[in-house]
């Protein structure tokens, strides 16, 4: 049982990230109509908004190490240390929570500058030329992020204070000897927070009343003089920061590295085609789904009955999703069917 | 009419076709190495050779990569009479004279494995063929150098194999052509089980977590073999693909499997992702079946060490070669490396720097670089001086025989690079085996 529940929040967690880019990417399509293949690129570019909070937060002074004697070696001591002693010491440990200050407007912009710079000139073209032409932007700017971080992972850890794992069992009265990492936990209530805030936001507010009257009925909007375009702009900035913020809190769980996003985005887009293009709520179920369905596939015990089934599950459910149910599990009837 | 002279008879004609063909064989016969023999390759009267350097600068084994990049620019420059000359100063028996590889400069090329077979050997093949290099080295991978080994082997170009760490290299897999200085999973769990036994007993409960690729499956077989000797039970071993990231959902299942040790055979950012995660989860604060839960890295180096932080103190592993060895070769590498790059190299960096010198050496030795004589030059070679103590290049599967180092990650250290401390020192022949046990063919000199 202990193992049900580990591997059903281990589900959760990936599904949280899967949801949250998934989320962007059904924003993006369901008011644009652009399939956006670069969005997992602004995951990408989120978590390096963290390594770039903890580069500007350990900018450090070069001092001789005198504990080597075999050769001229520096250890670098970060000027926070220097001047803020304790106080500069815990700003560098909560260097990843802090980034959310650099990750917010520096995503809204790549957002906005992306779709009216490149993407607004393809809102036209066919599918095929959107999907090209996100890709190739999204290889661009794996390679300058590479360029300037290097290829390797960047570790980039959580606070200590939430570095441990939490008495899950005790918690949830299975006794002791269940155990979750704490950060695992923040990421699953925080991708939480996050889905909600866009749901509040497209429901209670009239700029998201507005989105989602443009998404059902454009022309009309824009025929009762409201400028939807400039909306929709905006909705492509926002669905960028929540790409960011995803990619951002995801670093602790794993160091990044400039492909990282590539390795989301397949499975977001299949997040994406199972719950049903264009449907956010499709978007979020089908997220926490499949990323449950993976990592129960993982068990050794499901393993044993079919070899490798934790590679291929999530494509797996896909197609049958596809075959029973062209338009997703909760897309709009005439979406993708036909 | 005739050709011939009317004097001409048969004995005359055989006598004169002795003397040409003495006459012709007479350069071989008194000038060492002026073989006649064309191979690919040859650099001929060319003033310089190209090697070609083939490592991972992207993907799970980049670290490595980049490391082994710097010890092979490094050798290159001490080849070519430039630096303090690093080992070339303690290699013994060595026949090398600092300028350059038989009187040529050595200059190189590069090319970027992505730690992928398939893209390890377009990478070479391009070296081979366009760059014209006379030898190819690099890892990280074993899976790539199997692939590229037998490429080696194909095309007639010698391969000195980086960090590879599979029985297979040097076992079933390999090749005339190909060479590793590096240890192996037989050798690693041949040191480890000694030092388990004394610290860990042999009750025990293990699992596997297992890159999913050639080097992950003998080092499991080779570890379980070495765990099993001593008692312990494996209670499970899954397999991993190689570059999985997130690897919770593999962890997760450890919990409540009631093994009590977590043996990790994963290498290079796997590692550093797979033990971050288990000390994550709690596993290093478990107490199982009335024992402190033991996390085991069978490989690891201090670039995994450096990368997993604070979570490798106490946990043992083997490894090639340390930095913080006292031996005059280990601290002439460490000296000129430091002094180069600013800080220690790695075990990855240390072996690729070592074959560089060994394969120069062959060539000076044989007097020239017509593959199956270098190849005969570096089997059966005995030396010492390179930071391993006396060693032998075996020359029935290539593989050369050495001591190894038992590690621990060091839960006080000293300075910044001070994380893996050396536990025990194994000696060469208690990680000796019978070549035949692996099996395979290597393979025929000439191709």
């Amino acid at each position: 049982m202990d193992a049900l529940v580990l591997q059903a929040l281990n589900g959760l967690d990936k599904g949280g990230a899967y949801a949250l880019i998934a989320l962007g990417l059904t924003l993006i399509f369901g008011t644009l109509g652009v399939v956006n293949f670069a969005h997992g690129a602004l995951f990408m570019l989120g978590a390096f908004c963290a390594v770039t909070m903890q580069k500007i937060l350990t900018l450090s002074k070069q001092i001789e190490d005198t504990s080597v004697t075999f050769f001229k070696a520096f250890k670098e001591v970060p000027y926070l240390e220097i001047w803020l002693g304790d106080t500069g010491r815990m700003l560098i440990d909560y260097s990843v929570p802090i980034a959310i200050l650099l990750t917010i407007p520096f995503m809204l912009l790549v957002g906005l500058v992306m779709e009216r710079g490149l993407v607004q000139f393809f809102y036209k073209r066919s599918h095929a030329e959107q999907i090209l032409v996100t890709f190739g932007l999204a290889i661009v700017i794996q390679e300058i992020i590479k360029s300037v971080f290097g290829a390797n992972p960047i570790p980039t850890p959580a606070p200590d204070v939430v570095s441990g794992s939490a008495d899950v069992g005790a918690w949830i009265g299975f006794g002791d000897g269940l155990y979750y990492p704490y950060w695992r936990l923040i990421y699953l209530g925080f991708s939480l927070t996050i889905i909600g805030a866009v749901f509040a936001f497209l429901r209670f507010t009239t700029f998201g009343m507005v989105v989602r009257a443009g998404m059902q009925d454009r022309e009309t909007v824009g025929l009762l003089g409201i400028d939807v375009q400039r909306r929709f702009t905006i909705v492509f900035g926002i669905a960028a920061v929540v790409a960011g913020l995803a990619g951002m809190m995801y670093t602790p769980i794993l160091p990044p590295d400039y492909h990282m996003g590539m390795d989301f985005l397949v499975l977001s887009f299949v997040v994406v085609v199972v719950g049903g293009m264009g449907s956010l709520e499709g978007a979020v179920l089908a997220g926490f789904l499949l990323g449950i369905l993976q990592s129960f596939a993982s068990m050794n015990e499901v393993k044993a009955i079919i070899p490798g089934i934790d590679q291929i599950i999530v494509y797996l459910v896909a197609v049958v999703v596809l075959q029973v149910r062209p338009r997703g599990l909760l897309g709009r009837r005439g979406v993708m069917e036909g | 009419m005739t050709i011939f002279d009317r004097n001409v008879n048969r004995r005359r004609l055989l006598q004169g076709g002795v003397a040409v063909t003495a006459g012709l064989a007479a350069p071989n016969f008194f000038v060492k190495g002026a073989w006649a023999e064309e191979f690919r390759n040859n650099p001929g009267n060319a003033k310089s050779i190209k090697l070609g350097f083939n490592v991972p600068q992207t993907g799970a084994y980049a670290d490595e990569g980049a490391d082994e990049l710097r010890a092979y620019k490094l050798a290159v420059k001490h080849l070519n009479g430039e630096g303090d000359g690093g080992m070339m100063n303690t290699l013994k028996p060595s026949s090398l004279k600092g300028n350059g590889v038989l009187g040529k400069k050595v200059e190189y090329v590069t090319g970027d494995t992505q730690t992928k077979s398939d893209a390890a050997r377009a990478s070479a093949k391009r070296m081979i063929e366009k760059d014209g290099v006379i030898m190819f080295s690099g890892g990280s991978s074993s899976g790539v150098a199997v692939a590229v080994q037998s490429l080696a082997q194909e095309m007639g170009v010698i391969f000195m194999a980086g960090l590879t760490h599979s029985n297979d290299t040097t076992g079933k897999d390999k090749k005339r052509y190909g060479f590793r200085h590096f240890f192996n999973a037989y050798m690693s769990g041949a040191a480890l089980g000694p030092v388990l036994k004394e610290e860990m007993g042999t009750d025990r409960r293990a699992y596997h977590l297992t890159a999913d690729y050639t080097w992950g499956w003998t080092q499991e077989e080779s570890i379980k073999n070495t765990t099993e000797g001593l008692g312990w039970q494996t209670v499970n071993a899954v397999r991993t693909p190689l570059g999985a990231g997130d690897f919770s959902q593999y962890i997760t299942p450890v919990l409540n499997s009631g093994a009590d040790v977590l043996i990790l055979n994963h290498y290079g950012k796997d590692m550093v992702n797979s033990l971050t995660q288990a000390v994550q989860f709690g596993l290093r604060d478990k107490m199982v079946n009335g024992k402190k839960f033991e996390i085991i890295v069978p490989l690891y180096s201090r670039l995994m060490a450096q990368g997993a932080g604070e979570n490798v103190k106490g946990i043992l592993g083997t490894t090639n070669w340390h930095w913080s060895l006292k031996d005059e070769g280990s601290q002439a590498f460490v000296k000129s490396f430091g002094q180069e790059y600013g800080f220690p190299p790695s075990q990855a960096a240390h072996t690729c720097y070592v074959q560089a010198l060994l394969y120069a050496n062959a060539c000076e030795q044989a007097g020239t670089f017509y593959p199956p004589e270098v190849i005969k030059a570096l089997e059966g070679f005995e030396f010492d001086g390179m930071g391993n103590g006396p060693t032998l290049y075996r020359a029935e599967d290539h593989q050369c025989f050495k001591k190894v180092l038992v590690v621990r990650g060091n839960e006080n250290p000293t300075n910044q690079f001070d994380l893996l401390e050396v536990v025990k020192e194994v000696p060469r022949e208690a990680v000796t085996y019978d070549w035949k046990i692996f099996g395979g063919e290597l393979g025929p000199y000439k191709v």
